[in-house]
């Protein structure tokens, strides 16, 4: 579940980046953050299926709950870090021009 | 346990290798006053520092969130001696290091085959135009 969750995580920000094609909004840091995670539970996946086999696929529905709660809270991890390096780097000037404001 | 250590460490050696390259291509790119440096500073094409932290930004976005996902887990932890297993015995560090050889080792050499192929098709893609400008005027 993890795994899946990133993999949509990935494919939206790749999506989003392509579409946006706005370097300032610095969404390749999305799209290495997913895409590495991904790739790098897939790993762990095959690892795990040729341990399990069949059994991979069924998981109990506490573990899926609970697979579902980090997928979701690895997504919202990979948000806040983008979002605190927009701030900081300020690609824009947003936040430097806000601050001249006052 | 704390398999992304591998693709941890092999991002270190890849990011201090991109930021040692990326000096030394601005150096050269200094030195020479050319077309061809021009054509460089145009962005024409990528130079391989920058293909190399592609490679480094994968392996830290990765080991980033996966180091969470062990944190979750309690495999790891904020305080010494910081891997869960350490702490255990010997038995779990002996497993730990099994995990670090294969799944570890595994997810290194994935990272690292995708973004080879990743420089493959780019080097493809920068090469388009090129060939689509000498067959329009051959």
């Amino acid at each position: 579940m993890t795994l899946l969750i990133t993999v949509f995580a990935a494919v939206t920000a790749t999506a989003a980046w392509y579409k946006k094609n706005d370097r300032e909004m610095m969404l390749g840091i999305l799209c290495w953050m997913f895409w590495g995670a991904s790739l790098m539970w897939l790993v762990d996946a095959i690892f795990e299926y040729a341990e399990l086999r069949a059994e991979y696929f069924t998981p109990a529905l506490q573990d899926m709950i609970n697979d579902t709660f980090l997928g979701l809270s690895v997504v919202a991890l990979a948000l806040v870090i983008w979002i605190v390096v927009l701030l900081i780097k300020d690609p824009k000037g947003v936040v430097k021009a806000r601050l001249k404001k006052k | 346990m704390a398999c992304f250590l591998v693709p941890g460490t092999e991002a270190i050696l890849v990011t201090g290798a991109a930021l040692l390259l990326g000096k030394y291509e601005q150096n050269k790119a200094k030195l020479s006053l050319g077309a061809n440096s021009a054509a460089n500073e145009d962005g024409k094409k990528t130079g391989f520092s920058r293909k190399l932290f592609w490679l480094a930004g994968l392996l830290w976005g990765g080991v980033i969130l996966l180091a969470f996902e062990h944190l979750w887990h309690g495999e790891i932890q904020p305080f010494f001696p910081f891997l869960t297993a350490a702490a255990e015995g010997p038995e779990a560090v002996s497993e730990m290091l099994h995990e670090m050889a294969t799944v570890g080792v595994s997810m290194a050499i994935l990272v690292t085959a995708v973004w080879g192929v990743m420089v493959g098709v780019t080097s493809a893609i920068e090469k388009r135009p090129e060939k689509a400008n000498a067959e329009a005027s051959a």
